[in-house]
């Protein structure tokens, strides 16, 4: 994707419980949806696999705007993250800033779940396009991924133990997608 | 295949002079790419060691800051991709591979993957060569990154130990798929267009694992050993590069022992300032690599092991993945519990001991597995929690009908650790009850092996992942001559800790001795002698008797 540098550097999370979609989608942005069926205990590792995952991607170092017009780009640290209740592991970007806005964003997510367990939680990224007075600044998203969960109870500790290898693998298919 | 006869081309052979392409951009495209290279083979590498890998972010870049990422550069696996590529570049026909393969401790070997570097004549001329192209390469290895922890290899490469090490090794030419076995699959990393062509990364991995099973298991080893040397994770700054240069076995014997071309290597630096305008400055040198070439080595021997001292997580031994004949790749694996007959594959490394039918035998290593506290549904877990509570575990699973509860209990306190004996996996999947027990392996004999299994951390810890012992999942328990071996890792289990873990605890403290005032027989025998000396003491008093009275006089 070649974007110019831009100031924000990643989108916020934004949630919508119970089958929700995107209420705004611009026209020329790009949209992936990604589905998972975890149980109870997953969801949030699961959520927070896949969104590091993105995330990792579509980060950067930090830009310097140094004089004589030229800049220079930090780099990014990555961590190994192992999941404890699905049998998986993923990188993240070293950042705790970034785990913590993650993690919170998740965890209401899966506060917000509903009941019979479907839900959807989207990643945007946005570019700010700074406007005169009166008008506000407009967000414009230029990729959205949207994580269709669904929620499933199992019965008994075998199939929860199936159920973890499954995510992981199924976690590690959307990885590479 | 031998390095040998790779002759030193510096890289002319490209057919692109022609496509506008500026000098400088041109010099900037070979050594983005093959700094890629270098960077790709230190991230497969890295993966493979069998840590977690951890780099800090920072905002200042130094030189060997390649693509904006922290990646560490180990100087031996630096060494040994430069003498791989020997001064060239991937191109078309000329692909950097990256074979991963595993050698158990008794010398059979086998491959697990194969990652490649390609390059084909698709070429992209409108593209940007120092920004666009620097920035998808950061992408391709950022994914790189991240599809190395999710194939299955990772998983194995993490319990590498004490019974097998992950070796690595590089070869520049044509990509060898062979010796993955049948059904492999190929997972494409990503793509990047240049002006000189695609690169293209890509990853066979072995689906079939099969090999390993009939040769690796049948050997008693204890593995429940305490390991002294392994490390807790590093907070985040160290690397080990000193145990990657630890000789072994696998070094070829004329490989230098001191420490690879770190110094010249730092020479090699990236671009740290980008400008805004237009003409990119550039503040790299370029020094040749010093050359290894003085003596050929045939690549095949070419081998060095990851993390050849480290034995962190040995208990977490590996056998058990390797059992099934059929792995898929996706690890298939038994459908629930509807389907009784189901033949179970044993699809990673998860999973627990299943329970021999024999009696109990003292000895045998066992596992046990927690009765969740709090589980629902399970009507006798009293017996089961209080049998657990004594650390008494030693029933044996026995074909019982689920209408007797207690039976059904004792049938799922027994587990037996590694290579249980028995030829077939017709364990259904409705008498795998127990957590992490959806995977067969076939099973060993029991009795030379300890458990390898890790049980949870504590009894009395309500992990929500612990089984419940369901009175249904013993229906199925009919065929109890079979039982499999699985891998149990229970959630939040951290191997790091604790050298040894709770069934070599249990067992090491299950037949403690008795107490000497409850033993019947000891006092038995003082009740009887103390009934014989009764009369004894009674003469002895009836003699006495008159001191005793005028001491009761005395007092009075």
């Amino acid at each position: 994707m070649s974007r110019q540098p831009h100031s924000t550097l990643f989108g916020k999370g934004r949630r919508s419980p119970v089958n929700g979609n995107n209420s705004h989608v611009a026209m020329n942005c790009r949209s992936e949806v990604l589905e998972v069926t975890v149980e109870a205990r997953q969801v949030e590792e699961a959520m927070l696999a896949l969104l590091h995952t993105i995330l990792l991607h579509r980060s950067t170092g930090k830009f310097h705007y140094k004089k004589e017009g030229t800049y220079s780009i930090g780099t990014v640290g990555t961590l190994d993250i192992d999941c404890d209740f699905i049998d998986f592991s993923f990188v993240r970007v070293s950042s705790e800033e970034l785990d913590r806005v993650i993690r919170k964003a998740v965890s209401e997510f899966k506060d917000a779940l509903s009941s019979d367990g479907m839900g959807q939680i989207s990643l945007e990224f946005y570019q700010k396009k700074k406007s005169r007075w009166p008008f506000s600044d407009e967000c414009i998203p230029w990729e959205v991924w949207s994580i269709k969960v669904n929620v499933v109870n199992l019965a008994n500790e075998q199939e929860r133990q199936i159920c973890r290898e499954k995510v992981g693998e199924k976690l590690g298919e959307k990885v590479i997608k | 295949m031998s390095t040998k006869m790779i002759p030193f081309i510096i890289i002319t052979g490209r057919d692109n002079m022609d496509s506008g392409l500026s000098p400088q951009d041109k010099k900037d495209l070979d050594k983005f790419i093959k700094f890629f290279a270098l960077k790709t083979v230190q991230v497969i590498v890295q993966a493979r060691l069998g840590e977690k890998i951890c780099t800090r972010s920072s905002s200042s870049p130094t030189g060997s800051d390649w693509f904006n990422l922290a990646i560490k550069d180990i100087p031996e696996v630096t060494h040994e991709a430069k003498k791989a590529l020997a001064g060239q570049l991937p191109g078309i026909g000329r692909s950097m591979c990256v074979e991963i393969s595993l050698k158990t401790s008794e010398g059979d070997s086998m491959e697990l993957e194969t990652w490649c570097l390609e390059m084909n004549e698709k070429c992209d001329k409108d593209i940007k060569v120092s920004y666009t192209v620097y920035n998808r390469l950061s992408v391709l290895l950022k994914s790189l990154l991240a599809i190395t922890r999710v194939t299955p290899a990772y998983k194995l490469s993490r319990k590498q130990g004490h019974d097998y090490v992950i070796l690595y090794r590089i070869y520049f030419g044509e990509v060898q798929l062979g010796g993955l076995g049948e059904g492999f699959q190929t997972v494409r990393v990503g793509v990047v267009g240049t002006p000189v062509g695609t690169v293209t990364l890509s990853c066979a991995y072995r689906t079939n694992l099969a090999f390993m099973s009939n040769r690796q298991f049948e050997r008693s080893a204890p593995i429940m050993g305490i390991i002294v040397d392994h490390f807790v994770d590093p907070p985040c700054s160290s690397q080990r590069p000193a145990n990657m240069g630890q000789p072994c076995n696998y070094r070829a014997p004329d490989e230098e022992d001191g420490p690879f071309a770190g110094v010249q290597d730092s020479q090699e630096v990236c671009t740290t300032s980008f400008s805004t305008s237009p003409p990119s400055q550039c503040v790299c040198t370029l020094s040749p690599s010093p050359s290894k070439l003085s003596k050929p080595l045939p690549l095949d021997s070419l081998q060095l092991p990851l993390a050849p001292g480290l034995v962190t997580h040995t208990l977490y031994t590996s056998r058990l993945s390797y059992q099934p004949p059929a792995l898929a790749g996706g690890a298939e694996l038994c459908h629930p519990a509807a389907n009784p007959n189901q033949v179970l594959h044993a699809g990673k490394e998860g999973g627990v001991a299943l329970v021999p039918a024999q009696p109990p035998h003292g000895a045998d290593a066992h596992l046990t597995v927690e009765h969740a506290p709090n589980t629902p549904g399970s009507s006798g877990d009293d017996d089961g929690l209080s049998q657990s509570g004594e650390g008494r575990r030693d029933e044996g699973r026995r074909s019982v009908s689920p209408s007797d509860p207690v039976e059904s209990l004792n049938a799922f306190t027994r587990k037996i650790g590694a290579f249980v004996n028995k030829p077939s996996t017709q364990i259904t999947a409705a008498s795998l009850d127990l957590p992490f027990a959806a995977f067969a392996p076939r099973g060993l004999d029991s009795e030379e092996n300890d458990p390898m299994v890790q049980p949870p951390d504590s009894p009395s810890c309500p992990s929500p992942l612990q089984a419940s012992l369901h009175s249904q999942g013993s229906e199925g328990s009919g065929q109890q001559d079979d039982f499999v071996m699985v891998d149990f890792r229970p959630a939040f289990s951290k191997d790091d800790l604790l050298p040894m873990d709770l069934g070599t605890f249990y067992r090491e403290f299950q037949n403690p001795p008795q107490l000497a005032s409850l033993s019947l027989h000891i006092s038995s025998q003082s009740m009887a002698d103390d009934l014989d000396s009764l009369p004894e003491k009674l003469a002895v008093y009836e003699k006495n008797i008159d001191e005793f009275d005028a001491f009761v006089d005395m007092l009075q």
